[in-house]
């Protein structure tokens, strides 16, 4: 992967002018090849990394294993954006093996996401069945330890 | 005692390590920003330290052979093959060292007659110039300039070769300079070797670790095996170093006297560290790629950063060391040290604690995460403001 992506992958915030020095270029030139990404949408976007364990009522977050009926044409696509405009769904992914799609939804509480599996996911024409579990909690989100705060113990001066 | 020491009086003479005492003042504050460490902030790969907790668990706690495990030995003779294209026999070239500063010892006593000349360069490792005291040499002192970048070049070689002369004791790429040989640099110091049959004790440590070019090893250059010590091992680029694990290549005679002084004095190199090791050699390119790429990064960012306060720096192209040149600025290594220290929280070491013309200069590790490398950057651009306002009045 690209140096300058690698780079905000790790930390998107670190500043145009930083990333120069780190890949011995000018800051004009690190914009434009953010901008360039942002336009070829290879850049989506950019989040903070949230512990949602520390927030004070963050909601609940259920992890969907959905099945569907492919259809003849276009197979799973039709159904698989239908599910993944709802603004509940936050992730979605095609899946190989027991079930097609898994959905990562969040609500407000557990009887919000109850509410919208039964009423509003199962319902839908395709959908063959559901499995719904909740996230009790986070460990590790997109390779970053929620939890652990590693302290440098070297010594602080060696040969 | 009547006063008298009992410490034998050529140990005695040793001085202490101009980095010991350093580390002493550091170590008595808090929260500091240490660009002062000479280790790799990475901790060894998963893998590396899954192998030596089975190794642990299926009871091996023993002695292994003295020249070391022989699956290490092997993996040892694939990787140096494969990756500096010199071939050494598992069975009678290699020998595994408590890392390479017990090689480097070993290897001087094993070679050196007393009165017989090492040069080495300066600014170098610490241990360079007593170790050569201790196995009875005389060490020759080339220094190193930043406007050659700190390489070593034939001509200062030829200058410092005398009939007395028996080795030449190399670190390339260098700590503390970070500077590195190139494919030329190489063959006109092979073939220096060559001209005056001197022995060649090459301390490759940091040879993974190379930015602008891959590294050149003395050990490729045909015809230089016979005279050549060729010292490598696991804690810089493989960031092993608490493993203790080194090694050395070198002819059979060599190394069987080597095997003498290593099995009378140490046994055996640690069991689970060689376990490790092993591992390491046989599947630990990526790691060592993903550290490479990080310190790059690290590197650059100095190197900008020095570049924005008009501090002059040689292009550091190998080890994780960077070496400004603070001369200008009116004050000293060691006072702009202790200043930066006390005013601002960051740890960086004089450069003459690596050799007497390391003097105006500052030895900067970038073994610490970007974050630290930002801020530690960010404070010295204040710091040098300060003095050039001070140095005004």
């Amino acid at each position: 992967m690209d140096e300058l992506l690698n780079i905000l992958k790790t930390s998107a915030r670190t500043s145009d002018a930083d990333i120069a020095k780190m890949l011995r270029t000018t800051p004009a030139e690190v914009a434009a090849r953010i901008a360039a990404y942002e336009k070829a949408g290879t850049i989506r976007g950019y989040r903070a990394l949230i512990n949602a364990d520390h927030l004070p009522d963050d909601g609940v977050t259920a992890v969907i294993e959905v099945k569907v009926q492919p259809e003849k044409e276009g197979g799973f696509d039709r159904i698989a954006k239908r599910i993944s405009a709802f603004d509940e769904v936050v992730n979605m992914y095609l899946m190989s093996g027991k079930y097609d799609l898994l959905l990562f939804v969040t609500g407000r509480n557990l009887r919000e996401v109850a509410a919208f599996v039964s009423e509003r996911l199962a319902t839908l024409d395709g959908v063959l069945s559901t499995g719904t579990h909740f996230m009790l909690k986070t460990y590790k989100l997109d390779g970053v330890l929620m939890d652990v705060d590693k302290t440098d113990d070297r010594m602080q001066v060696s040969p | 005692m009547n006063g008298k020491s009992r410490v034998a009086a050529h140990v005695k003479a040793l001085p202490f390590s101009g980095i010991r005492k350093f580390f002493d003042i550091v170590a008595q504050r808090k929260d500091v920003i240490s660009f002062g460490v000479g280790e790799p902030d990475f901790d060894a790969p998963r893998a590396v330290r899954d192998v030596a907790k089975t190794s642990l668990e299926r009871g091996e706690t023993h002695y292994t052979s003295n020249r070391g495990d022989p699956e290490l030995r092997r993996a040892i003779s694939r990787y140096v093959a494969r990756q500096f294209g010199a071939t050494y026999d598992p069975d009678t070239e290699i020998l595994v060292t408590v890392g390479v500063s017990e090689a480097i010892d070993i290897a001087l006593r094993a070679v050196v007659n007393p009165g017989d000349e090492v040069i080495y360069h300066e600014p170098c490792f610490v241990s360079y110039r007593p170790t050569i005291i201790m196995a009875g040499g005389v060490p020759v002192c080339v220094e190193t300039r930043r406007e050659d970048q700190f390489r070593l070049t034939r001509a200062m070689l030829e200058k410092a070769v005398t009939p007395k002369t028996r080795v030449l004791m190399l670190n390339f790429p260098c700590n503390p300079t970070g500077a590195v040989l190139l494919q030329k640099d190489v063959e006109d110091i092979a073939d220096f070797c060559a001209k005056h049959d001197l022995l060649l004790l090459t301390d490759e440590i940091y040879a993974e670790l190379t930015y602008e070019s891959k590294h050149v090893s003395f050990a490729s250059i045909p015809g230089m095996k016979e005279r050549t010590i060729f010292l490598h091992g696991m804690s810089k680029a493989w960031a092993m170093t608490g493993f203790r694990i080194g090694y050395a290549c070198a002819p059979v005679e060599i190394t069987e006297n080597l095997m003498k002084l290593h099995q009378y004095a140490i046994m055996s190199a640690p069991t689970t560290g060689q376990m490790a090791a092993a591992e390491a050699l046989d599947h630990g390119d990526e790691a060592v790629a993903q550290m490479r790429a990080e310190y790059n990064r690290r590197r650059n960012y100095l190197i900008a950063a020095f570049a924005e306060m008009g501090i002059p720096c040689h292009t550091p192209a190998g080890a994780f060391y960077a070496f400004p040149y603070i001369g200008d600025l009116g004050i000293s290594a060691e006072e702009f040290a202790l200043r930066f220290l006390e005013e601002k929280g960051v740890a960086v070491v004089p450069g003459d604690a690596f050799g007497a013309c390391g003097a105006g200069f500052l030895r900067c590790a970038y073994a610490t995460s970007m974050d630290n490398v930002r801020e530690g950057m960010k404070r010295m651009a204040e710091f040098v403001a300060e003095i050039r306002a001070e140095q005004k009045k």
